[in-house]
């Protein structure tokens, strides 16, 4: 298992902090009403996307999750200033304005999508797994869900395919605690997500998911695991998201010394702390650092999230089916 | 030409595109070592191996979801569910995922699987085993849904369905898979839009699709030789996207619509082709358009109340004699 080096773990709060920047951009473009719908934002959870991602192959392996997916979308490889277009609408967005917030697509780089229906990307994981499989690549398959999801049914399903047939698929389970505002004590039988994967004689394993270090170990080797062909894997990071569910939700329902409990131990600051306290980083450099990123984003995403065109509306009915696809009309001529 | 019963008909289009290309799979409940249910699947285990034909769990919403995922990177899913009963546990996958995926990904994904599945009402099988669901997935954008009325048709079908780009449901039927037909011997794809002249005519359009197809044969044949009238049976093999341009050119012939369905009337072909025709050739009509339809009823164990709840030949003849006021 490598390590992370002093100049990786640079990176990856570079990162880290971008994602949390973008995001709180997300936002106030949401209240600007720049952006409409539905808008699931990361923060709290970053070291989850960032420690899983940094130990696999992005842009090689295949990535899936939900509608919280604009940070996964990134690292996968996606442009950011083509996911804050798409949040926009506009036509120059990841998914052509078509998709929106909780359908980011970049199969360029192979981020396979953000889904809106609960548990909806499980089967889908497996199945990406099983093309793999077919195909014969080195590539895995990895379905990024909250811990709430695990109460479909198509979690067990897909659970239990992935390892009658073996497949080369990750389950990372971010579990935030909530699923909207339903605290999993009250949804959820089993507290511990990697306890439920024993019914289907999978290794598992749970560990913080704040700690971007502790994330990269436990991700190398659960990812090391799935690609030597040793079948599917279940990774549950335990982890918090700062903000309501979306922006329709209020968070009325979770308790202030329990946020405030979570605040302390923030992705981000520890491991900014833990650079600054090995002599890697001073306070001033992360603050410059965090003005850069700011400055970034203006100008890069937002910029061109507010100068970029609608779809035409004559292209509504565009992309509902393929287009001039010979079998159609009975085979080429 | 040969003739081949309905089942080798989709036998031999799976085992074709199989033999072509090796990502080309079939996937369903019992579709391998224990041959398919209808034996669509004969064989195929054992020339394809277990990772190509693939024995699935009970899981109906799981393995579609798997198949339209694998299709994402290029392989070409043939899902067979056992029933169409089965299908509204996975109208998850197919609906939410595998309808939507281009539209929403810009085009950057499509799912080319084929969802197989006979729907339609049998013998006895009681409510639970006999569901006509092609009204719900007509209505699903994104979804290309066909429904084979001859063995040329399911071979040509599948054969069509399997290399196009978009999802396609494949609407079979439990009563059929024994019915005998021709079959070209050269590889042929049958188009997945338009509609078919099944017996051309002068009088009357019936308008069948899958199994009503063959009522509306049957009614036309009595039509003609007990009552002198020439009607048009036109085979919508093709339920989404349906053939308006077909079935504006047939009624500007005969003048008059018979729809023949074996599900329930509500929101269903007939009120899907009785619109198309008042908006693209009301002023061609000669009289009011019918529908000959299934009872709006969950269907009954009791034989004789199932054969009352599902139209046949001898209602079509009724209600087209009715419509010349011959009864
Ligand atoms: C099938 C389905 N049911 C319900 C919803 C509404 N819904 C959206 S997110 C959500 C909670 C999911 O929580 P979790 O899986 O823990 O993910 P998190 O949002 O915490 O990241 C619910 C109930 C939905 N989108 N899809
Ligand atoms: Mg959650």
């Amino acid at each position: 298992m490598s390590q992370l080096t002093t100049a990786d773990k640079k990176r990856l709060l570079r990162n880290m902090l971008y994602a949390r920047r973008f995001e709180e951009r997300c936002y106030e473009a949401y209240v600007e009403r720049k952006i409409g719908g539905f808008l699931h934002l990361y923060p709290g959870q970053e070291a989850c996307a960032h420690g899983v991602i940094e130990a696999a192959r992005p842009g090689h392996d295949y990535v899936i999750t939900g509608y919280r997916d604009h940070v996964h979308a990134i690292l996968c490889g996606a442009p950011p200033k083509e996911v804050m277009a798409e949040l926009f609408g506009k036509e120059t967005g990841s998914s052509k304005g078509r998709g929106g917030s909780m359908h980011i697509f970049d199969v360029a780089h192979r981020f396979m999508g953000g889904y809106a229906l609960v548990g909806g990307p499980f089967p889908l994981a497996v199945g990406i797994a099983k093309g793999i499989k077919l195909k014969g690549g080195d590539e895995i398959s990895m379905c990024f869900l909250g811990d709430a999801a695990n109460n479909q049914g198509s979690f067990h399903e897909s659970l239990n395919m992935a390892k009658v047939w073996e497949l080369p698929v990750l389950f990372v389970c971010e579990n935030n605690l909530y699923g909207i505002g339903t605290r999993i004590d009250r949804s959820t039988a089993v507290l511990d997500q990697y306890k439920r994967v024993c019914g289907y004689d999978m290794p598992s394993n749970q560990v913080d998911g704040q700690d971007i270090d502790i994330v990269y170990a436990a991700a190398q080797e659960a990812i090391e695991h799935v690609r030597s062909g040793k079948g599917p894997y279940f990774l549950e990071l335990m982890t918090y998201r700062y903000r309501g569910h979306s922006m329709s939700d209020s968070n009325a329902y979770r308790a202030k010394e329990e946020e405030q409990e979570w605040n302390k131990r923030d992705p981000i600051y520890i491991l900014r702390d833990r650079l600054i306290a090995a002599g890697e980083l001073t306070a001033d450099e992360y603050s410059d650092l965090d003005k850069d990123i700011l400055q970034e984003i203006e100008t890069d995403a937002i910029k061109y999230s507010e100068e970029s065109p609608e779809p035409k509306i004559e292209d509504l009915e565009k992309y509902v089916l393929a287009e001039n696809d010979p079998y159609v009309h009975g085979g080429p001529k | 030409m040969a003739e081949l019963m309905y089942w080798e008909a989709i036998r031999r289009a799976h085992d074709e595109e199989m033999a072509r290309d090796p990502l080309v799979i079939a996937m369903g409940e019992d579709i391998g070592v224990a041959g398919g249910t209808y034996k669509a699947t004969q064989g195929l285990y054992d020339k394809y191996g277990p990772e190509r034909i693939i024995d699935t769990p009970i899981s109906e919403n799981g393995y579609t979801g798997v198949g339209i995922g694998a299709s994402f990177l290029g392989v070409r899913p043939v899902i067979e569910i056992m029933s169409v009963n089965f299908a509204w546990l996975a109208l998850d996958q197919i609906a939410n995922s595998a309808a939507k995926v281009r539209y929403m990904s810009g085009g950057q994904l499509t799912a080319p699987v084929v969802v197989r599945t006979p729907g339609g009402t049998a013998h006895q099988l009681g409510a639970q085993h006999s569901a006509r669901m092609e009204k719900v997935f007509m209505g699903i954008a994104g979804l290309r849904v066909v429904t084979p009325s001859t063995p040329k048709q399911a071979y040509g079908l599948l054969k069509a369905g399997i290399r196009c780009n978009d999802p396609v449901l494949i609407n079979e039927h439990e009563l059929m898979y024994n019915m005998k037909g021709d079959v070209p011997d050269a590889e042929y794809f049958h188009p997945l839009e338009g509609s078919d002249i099944a017996r051309p005519g002068k009088d009357v359009t019936l308008f069948g699709y899958n199994i009503s197809v063959h009522w509306c044969l049957q009614a036309a044949e009595i039509l003609a030789s007990q009552h002198g009238i020439s009607a048009e049976v036109i085979d919508l093999y093709s339920l989404s996207p349906l053939d308006r341009a077909g079935i504006a050119d047939s009624i500007s012939k005969t003048h008059r619509a018979i729809v023949v369905e074996e599900a329930e009337a509500i929101v269903g072909v007939g009120s899907e082709v009785m619109a198309i025709i008042n908006e693209t050739c009301f002023y061609e009509l000669d009289t009011a358009p019918v529908r000959v339809s299934a009872a709006h009823v969950p269907i009954p164990f009791n034989h004789t109340l199932e054969k009352a709840a599902i139209p046949n030949a001898n209602d079509v003849v009724k209600a087209v004699l009715v419509m010349f006021g011959k009864a």
